[in-house]
């Protein structure tokens, strides 16, 4: 096993390389350097020439490649174009955040795509099936942009529940240990800024997990049905185990299966989708990040993110095989 | 085992999924901070030291903390006193004496007087100085534009006379010198704050204006304390905090809900929003702003001055400005009419199709031509719709006298590229923001000819090159006397009206929204939070 996962990681070294080169290549060929985006209508010809030489920018592609790769394998992808801060620092300003709002996301789509899924595979053409089965297809249908304006008129406007965007209430301050609001505010004991930033969660984890928990629900129904049909679940019933311990000791454990393999690959489309959603509630993540950095050119920006983002997908699908050999005996790793 | 974790990790996910709703319940509303005053901007600052920036929200939050040697007077962009009191100018217009005001400190308590104001000012004109900023890699600064360079030979020379008076030489007479002076970009930062900072205090600005910067939260927040010794009175409110919120929508709410007190940009969609709310106020004026569609002025049919005012009296610029830009100024010069020097007998060319058809047969080009233009999608602050749908408007209104244009659409940094760095022939989308509220920063910029040094200057993108123009522009820059500039400003931009590089289209207005009971606010021209001291919430 620790060999399998050793080998996993090794595996990580290649893939990050090649990333790296895809995004170092496809940011230099977006017309347009950081130089001429800085200065926009103003500056002279001097002023260009000087920020270019400044930046490295008259220098061949492939040795400014080499010069980040080599700040890079140190864990330094160089001072950010556009802050002139440490690349490292403002991605670990963004981090933390994006963290919390993908797995807060991640636990509202699995806990109420099961729920949903599960309820639906034991009432099998019912009313209340077709009708979450409806509700389904709507949440996969929405994207992410429409569901996060629609929930903010609502829920944030009309009705006005719940606060608009930010990590917190204006004015607030809180001791940072981790960077997640939440998760700083429940250990430091500063309940104010727990409960602040929990309320301030609601409508971005809603908006960016209504479709992986749509696509959930949907494909644990089919796996539910599929078990609850197989023979030994009907040998379970026919010893007189009570319904309910059939399904969740039974026949759930199988039918996560598939589910957990679909979790992993939703994860991908949780960090896509919080550029968005942070953009839509202000969040200071990973994803807007992202997009100021891409519109300035910002190279080491951009690059330390992609690179970062490409670390968390492998890692998590890593996470996703090991959990295979827990549900499922007969899968071992060697 | 495996079965039971399961079994109750399942309801234990449900409970920590609705932790947020019973925490909220648990007395979520609490006492705001009394007297803050939220500003929701739609982009985060990239650094607060004045001399090292040039974005809007980064002057934004420097203009609450920083003074400049002169200041802008509230609302406008006529220069009055700042650090320096008072001032006198050489009748050659080479020497600025300033008379620094006493009693004031640095909000790191760093007295402030000539030698401290010195100190810093040396850093952007002294090339031996450890943090000369020319130097500086990645910096964006105005330090040339305003104090000239030692590498050119333009430079302005600084004398510290005695504690509180500071004297500029500058080689040759440049009457915007100052005006230069007044921009946030020449905000004056502690000196030792800067020896702090290892030469970049960016993220921990020191200034002596009306707000102290307490923190910055990247891409989140920027809080400022009330400045209670600030020697322009004590600010009305306690606490000023930008919210950096990108999605326009989402600002609108944030200032419905009162959980933002301004706006600093409404689209022109929300303007009804806004009129429409009682508990809210729009704030419009003329921008330091102008817009147009420039012509290779050196190429093709447009080097023909009366191809270039055909087709200024082809397009409905009327129409386009209420239909497209909700209802901006109607541009017929080279300059905003917020500017002194403005000159108000020269009419916008009316729309007159007869008329371009007339000039166009005069021309040669009966029955048309055809030709190209560039365009960018992306808004501007001269130009909230973007380049594209004006590009298609106006390619809609000359094809109506036979003149067929092919747009081609280019993505921001990619125009900028070929716009300024290529020879481009036919019409390229064109603009420009105020940098200083000095004409020559929209007529010597845009539209002037470098005779001495033989080629265009590096912002007259459409080659415009009319010697009897050039020449009052350089006479514009000798003389200090105001009322003469403006004198021979109006004649410039006779002159430019008539000759028409560009189709002059508008001048955008500065729209913000602040909530009712916000008292004292005042826009300015430059755009930037100035006065913010004079701020209340009633």
């Amino acid at each position: 096993m620790l060999k399998y996962i050793a080998r996993r990681f090794v595996q990580l070294v290649p893939v990050l390389l090649g990333v790296s080169i895809l995004v170092f290549v496809g940011i230099h060929l977006i017309p347009g350097d950081p130089a001429e985006l800085m200065l926009g209508d103003k500056g002279t010809a001097e002023d260009l020439a000087r920020l270019r030489h400044q930046l490295g920018l008259d220098q061949p592609i492939y040795i400014q490649y080499a010069r980040f790769l080599a700040g890079a394998v140190q864990g330094d992808f160089g001072i950010s174009i556009r802050t002139r801060q440490s690349a490292i620092w403002e991605i670990g300003q963004a981090l933390p955040v994006t963290i919390q709002l993908s797995a807060a996301a991640l636990l509202f789509a699995v806990v109420f795509g099961l729920a949903i899924g599960v309820f639906a595979a034991r009432h099998p053409r019912s009313l209340a099936d077709t009708g979450a089965m409806i509700g389904v297809l709507v949440g996969i249908s929405m994207p992410v942009f429409w569901t996060g304006i629609l929930l903010l008129l609502v829920f944030g406007g009309l009705l006005g529940w719940l606060p608009i965007g930010s990590l917190l209430d204006q004015g607030m301050a809180w001791h940072h240990v981790t960077g997640m609001p939440l998760v700083d505010g429940v250990f430091t004991g500063n309940w104010a800024v727990a409960r602040s930033a929990a309320w301030h969660l609601v409508l971005p984890v809603v908006t960016l997990g209504l479709a992986s928990m749509a696509t959930i629900a949907r494909m644990s129904r089919s796996t539910m049905l599929e078990v609850l049909g197989l023979d030994y679940v009907r040998t379970a019933r026919a010893k007189g185990v009570v319904e309910r311990r059939v399904v969740s000791r039974h026949a759930l454990r199988n039918a996560l299966l598939p589910v957990v393999t679909l979790v992993g690959l939703q994860l991908g489309l949780l960090l896509s989708g919080a550029v968005l959603t942070e953009t839509i509630f202000a969040l200071p993540g990973l994803g807007r990040l992202a997009i100021t950095s891409i519109l300035a050119r910002d190279y080491p920006v951009v690059e330390g993110v992609v690179l970062i983002a490409a670390a968390i997908f492998v890692l998590a699908n890593l996470l996703v095989d090991l959990l295979y050999a827990y549900l499922d005996p007969r899968i071992r790793y060697a | 085992m495996r079965h039971l974790i399961i079994r109750r990790l399942l309801p234990l996910m449900l409970a920590v999924a609705i932790v947020p709703v019973g925490l909220y319940s648990m007395g979520y509303a609490q006492a705001q901070t009394p007297k803050t005053l939220v500003i929701a901007i739609g982009a985060d600052q990239t650094g607060l030291d004045p001399q090292t920036v040039e974005n809007n929200e980064s002057g934004f939050v420097m203009s609450t903390i920083f003074d400049s040697i002169v200041n802008y007077k509230p609302g406008s962009s006529d220069v009055g006193p700042g650090l320096a009191e008072s001032w006198t100018i050489s009748p050659d217009g080479k020497v600025y004496t300033f008379h620094i005001r006493h009693g004031v400190t640095f909000h790191d308590g760093t007295p402030m007087n000539a030698r401290t104001v010195a100190q810093d000012v040396d850093r952007a004109i002294n090339p031996s100085n450890p943090c000369y900023v020319l130097a500086r890699k990645d910096v964006d600064t105005y330090d040339d534009f305003t104090f000239g360079t030692a590498k050119d030979g333009t430079v302005a020379k600084m004398d510290v006379l005695d504690d509180y008076t500071l004297r500029f030489t500058l080689p040759q007479p440049n009457a915007p010198f100052i005006t230069s002076l007044a921009m946030i970009w020449q905000g004056i930062m502690s000196p030792a704050a800067t020896k702090q900072y290892n030469c970049d205090a960016g993220q921990h600005p020191v200034g002596t204006g009306p707000f102290k910067f307490v923190e910055a939260v990247r891409n989140d927040h920027i809080t400022l304390d009330a400045n209670p010794a600030y020697w322009g009175g004590k600010p009305k409110v306690d606490r000023i905090i930008f919210q950096i919120v990108p999605e326009s929508a989402t600002r609108m709410l944030q200032l419905e809900r009162n959980q933002a007190q301004i706006l600093a940009d409404v689209p022109p969609s929300d303007y009804s929003r806004v009129t429409g709310n009682k508990d809210l106020k729009l704030y419009t004026a003329p921008g330091l702003t102008i817009l147009g569609v420039a012509m290779s002025n050196d190429l093709g049919p447009f080097k023909d001055v009366r191809v270039r005012q055909a087709m200024n009296y082809a397009v409905d610029k009327d129409a386009i400005n209420k239909g497209l830009y909700g209802g901006a100024t109607t541009a017929s010069q080279g300059m905003p009419p917020v500017l002194w020097g403005y000159n108000k007998s020269v009419e916008p060319y009316p729309y007159d199709v007869a008329k371009a058809k007339q000039l166009l047969t005069e021309a040669g080009f009966a029955s048309g031509f055809s030709t190209e233009m560039i365009v960018y999608a992306n808004p501007r602050g001269y130009n909230p719709i973007g380049g594209a749908k004006l590009g298609e408007a106006v390619q809609g209104y000359l094809a109506k006298v036979g003149v067929n244009v092919k747009i081609t659409q280019y993505e921001w940094g990619a125009y900028l590229d070929h716009y300024r760095h290529t020879p481009w022939e036919g019409f390229a989308i064109s603009g420009w923001s105020g940098d200083n509220g000095d004409p020559d920063n929209f007529l010597g910029d845009l539209f002037e000819w470098d005779d001495v040094a033989g080629h265009q200057r590096t912002n007259d993108n459409s080659r415009h090159h009319d010697v009897a123009y050039d020449k009052l522009l350089v006479q514009g820059r000798q003389v200090t006397d105001q009322a003469k500039r403006a004198d021979l400003y109006m004649q410039a931009n006779k002159l430019l009206h008539d000759d028409a590089p560009w189709i002059f289209i508008n001048h955008t207005n500065q729209v913000r929204a602040t909530r009712a009971n916000v008292t004292g606010f005042q826009l300015n021209p430059l755009q930037m939070f100035f006065h913010m001291e004079q701020v209340g919430l009633q």
